[in-house]
């Protein structure tokens, strides 16, 4: 967690010997973005905080961790798929997912096809590209978020 | 005010009051949603700063219409490099690729790329994965953009010419 902060100091301080005006601006967007994010974000905190009480740690370490590997990817997938969330709430959530000891590769289906596939937006899609095009480019995107998944399980050492 | 925005305030002061009253009352059930949601709150906040402030600093130094006047220049590998780019500095998900995506079409750019550019402002947008490092760690970012990055251009390449080939054409006068 320490490179984020050295990071962000590091950024911070490039910016600001070159340009204070312009990184004033930044932080102003910056705070702009948080406040604007806010509302979303605590309905989140709130919906986990409750949803994760209701379902004990040791079932969703159960399912969404080591023991079904398969069952938890392809939940993951289905569940990313059909669900519209910005990133800037699908990524915290990931987070707090990831301390209840689900593992990297579910989380990395679930956010893979959360960004890819969009069986709320087909709609939408279609009427741009057609029917053929849509269905192609969103089986091909499960595909690829299937794969990332795995290659996340064999570069964290959850699977082999 | 409108009417969502009463439901939300009426939810979230709702939610604030029922854990008050736990705690005043030793409510056990209460209490432990309490906690969940203060040591997720606490995370969320020991992250959350940094990951706004590199945002806006990636926004005032990147000139996303530099992006824009260079796509489609130059064929081959590069329209597909600022296909990436473009997707990069997309602001907002899938949704607000598609419209962009066809009217890029319509000016004439190659089925592939736009595929590529799609796919591209699906998994590899900056703020986005700004947050996808601060929350998930690098190591989680990384695999993830250098998995999926290949194979986002690689099927749009087989896919787009398929189509071609295929003569199929995208709906007009939309």
């Amino acid at each position: 967690m320490y490179y984020l902060y050295i990071a962000t100091g590091l950024a911070l301080l490039i910016s600001l010997i070159i340009d204070r005006e312009k990184t004033l601006k930044a932080v102003k967007i910056a705070i702009k973005r948080f406040v604007n994010i806010l509302p979303a974000f605590l309905g989140m905190l709130i919906l986990v905080s409750i949803v994760l009480f209701l379902v004990p740690d040791k079932v969703i370490s159960n399912y969404l961790g080591k023991n079904n590997i398969g069952i938890g990817v392809l939940f993951a997938s289905f569940f990313g798929s059909i669900t519209l969330m910005p990133g800037f709430i699908a990524f915290p959530l990931c987070g707090i997912l990831l301390k209840k000891g689900v593992i990297y590769m579910v989380l990395s289906a679930f956010s893979t096809t959360l960004m890819m596939v969009g069986i709320l937006t087909y709609p939408i899609e279609k009427e741009y590209f057609g029917v053929k095009l849509t269905i192609i480019r969103n089986i091909i995107s499960l595909f690829i978020a299937l794969v990332v998944a795995l290659m996340t399980g064999i570069f964290f050492g959850e699977i082999f | 005010m409108k009417r969502n925005d009463i439901i939300k305030i009426i939810g979230i002061s709702g939610y604030l009051l029922f854990l008050v009253a736990s705690f005043v009352f030793g409510f056990n059930p209460g209490k432990e949603i309490g906690y969940n949601f203060i040591s997720f709150s606490v995370d969320m906040l020991k992250l959350l700063p940094c990951a706004f402030i590199l945002i806006g600093l990636f926004e005032v130094w990147v000139k996303r219409e530099t992006v824009e006047r260079h796509f489609g220049e130059g064929s081959g590998i590069r329209g597909y490099i600022w296909a990436l780019l473009l997707g990069g500095t997309t602001i907002g998900g899938l949704y607000v690729a598609f419209p962009v995506a066809y009217s890029l079409y319509g000016k004439g750019a190659k089925l592939s790329v736009i595929l590529t550019y799609m796919g591209a402002s699906g998994i590899c947008r900056v703020p986005m994965t700004i947050f996808e490092a601060s929350f998930m760690g690098i190591k989680f970012a990384m695999i993830r953009l250098m998995v999926s990055l290949p194979l986002v251009i690689l099927t749009s390449i087989a896919l787009g010419d398929y189509l071609v080939k295929r003569n199929y054409k995208i709906r007009e006068g939309k």
